[in-house]
């Protein structure tokens, strides 16, 4: 069940256009805010609330790769796999977050710590490789860098 | 018309259009994927590439997408451009990287477009040697299997499911390189027009589930011209048979009803044809449940001795083609002939027949094209399901016309529908309970028929103040029927659409009035629409049968393909059928009827016949047999020849074929003269050949019947038809009305249509099939229908008990179908919650339905939509017996 914070934000969300299904994103923004995933009970919740059927909502919320389907870390790594850092050497930064935390795309550490997802870029090519946690972006990375990265999300 | 010029070629063109449409007009192969002539452009796909030059001059030339171009007069393209070439390779080759290249094994094999645009860009060597992404496939219900990891991602199949059909339990998940079609969960797909996905997606992601269970390849089936048997709109069809069983039913493209899409009652309901239940031998009664089987002959003769002795009634079909019909009244004589549906609705058919006469109703790509539209009535998705999928696109058209400003073409899809947004034309629906249409509706009213048909006189007078006025109206009714009014009469094409189904004639006359009101005031494209229930209900009709309440009292009588069971109250039909009296039944399917009959015929299915339905704009369409009927089962006008063949009757005995049959009736009832232009006759030739029923590539027919005699046999005779059991024939495109299968070279799957149409979608060569039979008298109008019914006096402790149709369950024949069988729904008692509380009964309780002194027990469902003081009950389940509705009920608690 959506929480009366959650019902309120996304009702706060509404008027802003001229449908109430437009404003779904919002509303998948403000409970994976909260929650950290899209639940399948948040699905309905939210489907419910905004007049739309199961799959309509979840069309929108797969097509977005920020929305997560799946419950994830207490940290997200995203690291981009996009031209640029793929030229100098995004694989080295995967190759090392594989070997320290024993993950790879799409998956999460057995402590819930962290999530590797792919991203298709970062607008920050000038400074590749790249990737983000949570809402740091950090930039010119290699192994050590990202070594003392990786210290600082616990 | 504008002139361009594709590879230096002028060509005159329609100006209105994009380069896809018309290079595909003028015959070109030009590759696509996500264009659809009834879905418009997207884009999506790149595949229509062409060269567009500047000018004469231009040799360079960019590449454009030809779907997503308009047309300009004097434009310069090339399609065989080495640029535009390579381009179009590259893009299949793209789309191939993840197909599964499973044609062997996928249904859509041999009639793929995938297949066919594949073989057309010449890609045929694959270079990508990487792991291709797999899904999981999902269980979309008996209809319609899913098998994504052969999408190319085309979109068709969201866009005419979700913005063509309207459904919303159906859409495109994911991102990238992992897109998926299909629904949030496995389940049904809950739209009734799903099964076109089969012919939507240009490859094997969505095929027939039902063809799968017995399937060939298109091109070892033997198909036939045919038209639709499980409603009154005569959707137009291409059935295909091998081996003696209906496999499959596809669309057959008219201009003017189906175009591409049927309903899936209509693709679907084709099983009843290879039921269990059919009958294959003639049989006569020797005591209680105990048959005796009979040769053809002595089964004729023992007919005709009854009919010799004169003393015979029959009772004719709504289902039962015109010819049959016509056969049985000849043979019992015209006073002794009765209609085979009960009195109200014969008195409405022939109601109906005459506001035709009036006025002609509108096709359904009027009806597409209607800006203002009222419902009276009728629940067309469960009645006349295809006639629905057309009123849906009527709303578009408001918007549409507000896109000129805006420079935007029709065609261009997704920017005609982001300019409309969620704007929708004026769509009124007056019905007894919630339709599927009411999602498009401005405003929807749930009431008693006669209440509905009080709205539908209201509206009339305030269009036209001579138009009899309503007494008593309550003021929030009288406003509904300003509004609606008020949407009609500032339309320029205002449509009025109501039907049989609330047995209502009141109603039929309040939408009569409507539209005479509307053209009164010089609305000259006003238009009326009638649904009628079955698909010769019109037919029927026409043949002037006499009430069947007034059928008692001969020797015997003969049924023609019918149930009487279904048509009236079993202790009316049990007291018909007592004493010594000898009752014969013609029918293809065991039913209650043929199961009381002393002789019973085994008629041929509708599909191993040929015979006329008239649908409900009056229009006559000839069907023909995609196969002979098997062993000594045959057409119902043939077993009638036979026995009046024995009785000595000259007028009948000399018939050879379907022709020698029409004449007759042509001389006898010269109004239905017409009839004989509804197809070619059967001497119709084409450079001296018949037509082939079968494609080039029908494979084994030397050794199909090996195992019974090594020499092939000759192809079985067909003397009511052009058409031949065979392969054999003219290869060239017949007259529309004769043309099985649509196969072109290099276009194997269904787009070949492309290739017989005049236009695209426009009329297939040689026009559309079909002829009106009821052509408007010259003294236009008529006069206003007077009788206003007076306001519903509700009765104490009673019920009106409504008809509730089902698209599957209510028809018939299709319950015979598994797949449709397994839809249907369970009898029921529908009630309002406000009503079920006041009998303090909940919903899944036993309840007791009092009805003539007899009670009913069913299961209560509520439903909120029900006007307060109805109920409801679904139409025509086997499992209920044949109720006369409306009509009032009491309701209890039931036991158990």
């Amino acid at each position: 069940m959506l929480s009366a914070d959650e019902r309120r934000e996304i009702e706060a969300e509404i008027p802003r256009y001229p449908q109430r299904q437009a404003a779904c994103i919002d509303a998948l923004k403000i409970v994976q805010r909260r929650r950290g995933w899209i639940s399948d009970e948040s699905l309905r919740d939210i489907a419910e609330l905004l007049g739309m059927t199961l799959d309509e909502l979840d069309a929108v919320a797969t097509f977005y790769n920020l929305i997560y389907r799946h419950p994830v870390g207490r940290h997200v790594i995203l690291l981009c796999n996009s031209v640029s850092c793929w030229i100098v050497g995004y694989s080295r930064l995967r190759e090392h977050l594989r070997r320290r935390l024993g993950i790879d795309f799409g998956e999460t550490t057995p402590d819930r710590r962290f999530t590797l997802l792919p991203i298709v870029c970062l607008g920050a090519c000038d400074h590749a490789p790249v990737l983000m946690i949570d809402q740091d972006l950090h930039r010119d990375l290699d192994p050590a860098g990202l070594e003392r990265v990786l210290e600082s999300y616990r | 018309m504008a002139t361009i010029y594709v590879d230096d070629r002028p060509c005159r063109v329609d100006p209105q259009q994009n380069l896809l449409h018309v290079c595909l007009s003028l015959g070109f192969n030009l590759p696509y994927f996500c264009w659809h002539p009834a879905l418009g452009s997207v884009g999506a796909c790149r595949q229509c590439a062409v060269k567009l030059f500047r000018d004469a001059h231009d040799r360079r030339g960019k590449l454009v997408m030809a779907c997503m171009t308009p047309v300009a007069d004097g434009a310069r393209i090339s399609l065989a451009d080495p640029d535009a070439l390579a381009f179009r390779a590259g893009i299949i080759e793209g789309m191939m990287h993840n197909h599964p290249h499973d044609c062997p094994v996928c249904d859509e094999g041999g009639e793929c477009h995938l297949q066919d645009m594949t073989v057309m860009t010449g890609h045929d060597y694959r270079r990508y040697s990487f792991p291709k992404r797999t899904f999981r496939n999902q269980y979309l219900g008996p209809l319609v299997n899913h098998e994504m990891n052969r999408c190319i991602q085309c979109y068709r199949c969201v866009r005419f499911y979700r913005e063509y059909a309207g459904g919303r339990d159906f859409n495109v998940f994911g991102i990238r390189n992992l897109v998926y079609f299909g629904r949030y969960q496995d389940g049904v797909l809950e739209n009734e027009f799903a099964g076109n996905l089969d012919e939507v997606c240009p490859t094997g992601v969505f095929t027939d589930a039902t063809h799968k269970r017995h399937y060939t390849r298109k091109w070892d089936l033997q198909f036939a011209p045919s038209i639709c048997i499980h409603c009154g709109v005569g959707c137009n069809l291409s059935p295909g048979e091998r081996y003696g069983l209906l496999r499959r039913i596809v669309n057959r493209y008219h201009q003017d009803l189906n175009s591409y899409f049927l309903c899936d009652r209509g693709r679907y309901g084709y099983e009843f044809v290879n039921s269990e239940s059919r009958l294959r031998q003639a049989r006569l009664g020797i005591a209680a449940g105990k048959w005796q089987s009979l040769a053809a002959q002595p089964a004729a003769a023992w007919l005709g001795k009854l009919l010799a002795a004169g003393d015979v009634i029959g009772i004719g079909s709504p289902r039962a083609s015109l010819e049959a019909n016509y056969a049985l009244r000849l043979a019992v004589g015209p006073r002794r002939f009765f209609a085979g549906v009960s009195d109200v609705e014969l008195r409405l058919l022939r109601l109906a027949a005459d506001l035709l006469r009036r006025q002609p109703a509108p096709t359904l790509r009027e009806m597409e094209s209607a800006d203002a539209v009222l419902v009276l009535g009728e629940d067309v998705t469960n009645t006349a399901p295809r006639m629905a999928l057309s009123l849906r696109q009527a709303v578009r058209q408001q918007p549409l016309a507000e896109l000129e400003p805006l420079k935007i073409p029709v065609w261009l899809d997704h920017a005609a529908r982001e300019a409309a947004q969620e704007r929708r034309g004026p769509f009124y629906i007056a019905t007894p309970a919630a339709t599927r249409l009411d999602d498009i509706a401005a405003e929807t009213w749930h009431a008693a028929p006669g209440e509905l048909a009080r709205l539908g006189f209201a509206v009339a007078r305030v269009l036209d103040e001579s138009a009899p006025a309503v007494a008593d109206l309550p003021p929030p009714v009288q406003a509904l029927a300003g509004r609606i009014a008020a949407a009609l009469s500032s339309a320029r094409r205002p449509l009025v659409v109501s039907g049989l189904a609330c047995r209502s004639a009141a109603l039929l006359e309040a939408s009569a009035n409507i539209a005479l009101a509307l053209r009164r005031s010089r609305q000259d494209h006003a238009r009326l629409a009638i649904a009628v229930p079955e698909a010769n209900s019109l037919g029927l009709a026409l043949l002037d049968p006499r009430p069947l309440s007034e059928a008692a009292g001969a020797e015997a009588l003969i049924v023609l393909e019918n149930d009487l069971y279904r048509r009236a109250s079993a202790s009316w039909v049990d007291e018909l059928l007592a004493g010594e009296r000898r009752l014969i039944a013609l029918d293809c399917l065991e039913h209650p009827t043929t199961r009381r009959a002393s002789l019973v015929l085994p008629a041929a299915a509708w599909s191993e016949d040929e015979g006329t339905f008239v649908n409900y704009e009056g229009r006559a369409q000839r069907y023909f047999a995609a196969c002979p009927p098997p062993g000594e089962i045959q057409s119902s006008w043939r077993w009638l020849r036979d026995a009046m063949r024995e009785a000595g009757r000259e007028a009948a005995a000399g018939w050879q074929s379907l022709d020698d049959l029409l004449a007759g009736l042509a001389r006898d009832l010269p109004a239905l003269a017409p009839v004989l232009n509804a197809a070619p006759p059967a001497d119709f030739r084409m450079a001296g050949a018949r037509i082939p029923r079968q494609p080039h590539r029908y494979s084994g027919r030397t050794a199909i019947l090996a195992n019974l005699d090594v020499s092939e046999p000759p192809p079985p005779p067909d003397p009511d038809s052009p058409l031949a059991y065979s392969m054999e024939g003219n290869p060239d495109q017949p007259p529309a009305a004769l043309l099985p299968f649509a196969w072109a070279p290099g276009w194997n799957s269904y787009q070949a249509w492309n290739k017989f149409q005049e236009e695209i979608y426009g009329p297939l060569r040689g026009g559309n099939p079909g002829v009106l039979l009821l052509a408007p008298e010259p003294r236009p109008a008529g006069d206003f229908f007077r009788n206003v019914p007076p306001p519903l006096a509700g009765r104490d402790g009673e019920w009106l008990l409504l008809p509730l149709y089902h698209i599957f369950g209510s028809e018939m024949l299709s319950r015979y179908a598994p797949a449709i069988r397994q839809l249907s729904p369970a009898p029921y008692l529908a009630l309002s919650a406000a009503d079920a509380g006041s009998l303090g009964l909940h919903a899944g309780e036993n309840v007791a339905l009092w009805l003539d002194g007899r009670a009913i027990t069913l299961s209560l469902k509520i439903r909120p939509d029900l006007p307060p003081g109805c109920a409801g009950v679904p139409a025509g389940l086997e499992a209920l017996p044949a109720l006369e509705l409306p009509a009032w009920s009491r309701i209890e608690r039931g036991h158990g």
